[in-house]
């Protein structure tokens, strides 16, 4: 315990978790602290946030002061370990080549995945959001209403704190009293964004963000999240203790030493592994999941990285957490003379329907912002305030020319300055340098506001992944190629966001001349790069036209759930990771429920 | 309630200066600008990143220009990059100058590195500074670290002027441009840059107090503060 060697997995495991991240990890938490054995495979190494984390180092301290390269993307300091926009000798393709055509897919190879780095935004979705279809024809509709999830977002927000505030908008729900945080003050730059947002009809309120702003409260909570169990509560209330608040410095993108923040490393693992009935092994990329003769899983088979050796472990019942995509993979190469099209695959939909967020930004210079006292604006490692979607009744007129909506969040402030600074010309069009470079460098230096738009995509038959009939991975994995497309829906949405963004700008007294492009397919971001996929494994009413039923059980074997974003039918402005915990929760109740009766 | 795009206003208001840092800020919590891996042909994976430092190198411990990849200035360069960068940064009261706090050896590492953006970079930098020192031994007939303070500062001058103020673009207020961001970026990512920018975070604090009480109120934002 708890970290095993690949070769001493127990035979007697009940659920084998395929993954460590969002899903992973609130699937193996919630299994582990109901008294379920648990075998977690992880494909990347062991990871500890604790020792791990860069949290005070100076970009003097970093190659090339800390610049994002094509190495560490989002710069030396980003947590992702063993990954990004490319993982050594893990490839995937692309069926296109035009821009908007192409998908990219981050991933990291680490204990915890990609929640060691996200951005820690925490939404709910709303009720419409469940029901896309059914207001706009468009999509697909949930078979489970907000009302089914709402419990477990409950849940989650307790377990892993969340700091924001209940406003009651429209689609934006409120959470219960006392389960959130409260929010930290907003920057300057976020308070002028707040006024003037006023100005062209946008509401900005307190961003809700997976942040310790006081500590989490260990008396009360663990007694609500696990009612009538002593043992699951007393070791939820010393993880607790064992959380510090946020100390107000260093970007979450790090990771965090302290656990002020959700990370599964920080808050699903600690406390699964403080159970005794988990186990991990790390380095081990799954290649199938397995079946019998009668149709049913009965483990995986999966390579161990460090010696290249092909294993099997076994258990009553397998999730998928892999991440949408790589589930999706893992179910396509689960073929057999049982399922010749992959594992799950009776609808065909197995890949279909894949989903990122819709992206776009702008950002300008503010001279109200110019020479400022200095002050500090570190905060909590990401952003306070942020915009929901805020036209639901203009939407609902017509009168906006697509169909779903965006949030908006912000960039301001003196934050640490890191890897190249492009300073641009001067206001003479030159270039400063020597007394004049240091002065105008002290004068606009956190004068700038970014805004980036977060929109919800439509799902469509041309956004899809599929294995690639001719590469493997170097474990001799076949890999994914991707297909994409983007409809006229999300095209003007980010035309709208940008002429969104440059009123808003202009009403903060921004004097640049560079627009946006207006041309929502030139401003797009390319599909995946918000690293909000989803979709692959969508849930439905019907075995027909869905690969898993409401509980994220597949439809074709009873014993193999989806944990992921896979199941998502739809893909909501707001971000996945939430949800994500939600439903994971919610199909680890359901799991425990049914192998109490029997029925896995 | 969105009016189209405002009219264009006058370019030479157009500031983009310290964008970056802004936009980075962003870019740690969302890929916003630009990312690679869209040129690959059809089935075919993109081509993996040169390695460097790879993809999993130790961030807690520090690291020196050197470590991962050889530095490849030769001494008449690096002296070079020392008079020149000391140009763009001089000492100002007690801030050091640029080449003090150790921005020669950056430069050095950013030309050296494997990645697409460096060998670019690389190539602009090294021949724009060969092409200094034949510019100024054909006008001054020593090379650039070499002249006088004044002949320095005459070919400063003229390189920093804006590319698009001439009828030819010319590939020295290129270099210059990029040598600058590159000083710049090498210089106010230190302790003691940020110092003199006015960051002053990166410190353990018990609250968060949010702006100063003066300041909400000097910029009219009292209302904004409570939720």
């Amino acid at each position: 315990m708890p970290l095993i060697e690949p070769g001493s997995a127990a035979k007697d495991y009940d659920v084998i978790v395929i993954g460590s991240g969002a899903a992973g990890g609130q699937t193996a938490y919630t299994l582990t602290m109901e008294g379920a054995r648990v075998l977690m495979l992880e494909a990347g190494r062991n990871y500890d946030p604790r020792t791990e984390s860069p949290m005070f180092q100076t970009p003097d301290t970093a190659p090339l002061r800390g610049a994002g390269t094509d190495e560490k993307y989002f710069g030396y300091f980003d947590a992702t370990v063993g990954g990004g926009w490319s993982v050594p000798g893990e490839p995937y393709t692309n069926a296109s080549t035009e821009k908007n055509r192409r998908f990219k897919w981050w991933r990291s190879r680490m204990l915890g995945g990609r929640t060691n780095h996200w951005g820690r935004i925490a939404l709910r979705n709303g009720p419409y959001d469940f029901k896309p279809r059914s207001r706009d024809g468009l999509g697909f509709d949930w078979p489970i209403s907000y009302d089914d999830v709402a419990p477990y977002y409950d849940k989650v927000e307790m377990l892993i704190g969340v700091y924001g505030t209940n406003e009651g908008l429209e689609n934006t729900p409120n959470s219960p009293d006392g389960v959130l945080l409260p929010p930290p003050r907003a920057r300057i730059g976020e308070l002028l964004a707040r006024q003037r947002g006023r100005t062209v009809g946008v509401p900005v309120i307190a961003a809700h963000r997976a942040v310790l702003s006081r500590p989490l409260d260990s008396e009360r909570l663990p007694a609500k999240l696990h009612p009538g169990n002593p043992k699951a509560q007393r070791i939820l209330a010393e993880d607790m203790r064992n959380r510090a608040a946020c100390f107000w410095a260093t970007d979450c993108g790090r990771g965090c030493a302290i656990r002020a923040n959700y990370q599964s490393t920080t808050v699903h693992l600690p406390a699964a592994l403080a159970t005794g009935n988990l186990d991990i092994i790390t380095q081990a990329m799954v290649r199938e999941v397995t079946v019998d003769a009668a149709g049913k899983a009965t483990g995986v088979t999966f390579i161990d990285k460090l010696t290249g050796a092909e294993r099997h472990a076994a258990a009553r019942v397998v999730v998928l957490g892999a991440g949408a995509c790589e589930s999706v993979r893992i179910l396509l190469n689960s073929r057999s003379g049982l399922f010749p099209n992959g594992l799950a695959n009776s609808s065909g939909l197995v890949g279909k329907y894949i989903m990122d967020t819709v992206g776009a930004g702008w950002g300008g210079q503010i001279p109200l912002l110019e020479s400022l006292p200095a002050h500090n604006e570190d905060g909590a490692g990401g952003g306070h305030v942020y915009a929901p979607w805020w036209l639901y009744k203009e939407q609902r007129a017509g009168k906006l020319g697509f169909a779903r909506g965006y949030h908006v969040e912000f960039g301001t402030g003196k934050t640490m300055p890191q890897g190249l600074i492009k300073f641009g010309p001067n206001a003479d069009g030159n270039t400063s340098y020597g007394k004049r470079l240091r002065e105008e460098a002290r004068r606009y230096y956190g004068s700038f506001v970014s805004f980036t738009g977060r929109g919800e995509m439509i799902p469509n038959e041309d956004s899809y992944c599929e294995i690639d009939p001719k590469t493997v991975d170097k474990w001799g994995i076949p890999v994914l190629r991707f297909n994409w497309k983007w409809s006229e829906h999300e095209y003007r949405q980010v035309a709208h966001m940008q002429r969104t963004f440059a009123d808003w700008l202009a009403a903060m007294g921004c004097t640049s001349t560079k627009m946006p492009d207006p041309d929502g397919r030139k401003a797009i971001e390319p599909g995946g790069s918000i690293i909000h996929e989803v979709g692959g494994a969508i849930m439905g009413a019907k075995a027909s036209s869905s690969v898993t039923n409401s509980w994220s059980q597949t439809w074709d074997v009873p014993n193999l759930f989806v944990a992921d974003g896979a199941v998502f039918a739809s893909n909501a402005d707001k971000n996945p990771t939430l949800t994500i915990m939600a439903l994971a929760w919610r199909t680890a109740d359901r799991i425990l429920d049914q192998m109490r009766k029997g029925n896995l | 309630m969105n009016s189209p795009i405002p009219p264009k206003i006058d370019r030479r208001l157009a500031i983009k200066w310290m964008l970056a840092v802004s936009a980075g800020a962003v870019m740690a919590r969302s890929p916003v600008l630009g990312a690679p891996g869209l040129s690959g042909a059809p089935g075919v994976p993109e081509p993996e990143p040169a390695h460097g430092y790879g993809t999993d190198p130790n961030m807690v411990t520090p690291s020196k220009p050197g470590e991962y990849w050889p530095l490849t200035f030769t001494e008449a360069q690096r002296r070079q990059a020392a008079v020149l960068s000391d140009l763009v940064i001089p000492p100002e009261g007690a801030n050091p100058s640029a080449s003090a706090v150790g921005v020669v050896d950056f430069l050095d590492e950013w030309v050296s590195a494997p990645y697409q953006q460096n060998l670019s970079d690389r190539k602009v930098v090294l021949d724009g500074m060969a092409w200094l020192d034949e510019e100024s031994v054909r006008r001054f007939g020593r090379s650039f670290a070499e002249s006088s303070e004044a002949e320095r500062a005459s070919l400063a001058e003229e390189m920093s002027r804006s590319p698009k103020a001439e009828p030819e673009p010319d590939t020295s207020q290129a270099f210059f441009r990029l040598f600058r961001d590159l000083v710049g970026s090498g210089y106010f990512t230190t302790p003691v840059g940020m110092k003199d920018l006015g960051y002053v975070g990166n410190v353990p604090l018990a609250t968060f107090d949010g702006p100063p009480t003066e300041l909400v109120a000097k910029l009219g934002l009292v209302d904004e503060v409570k939720w």
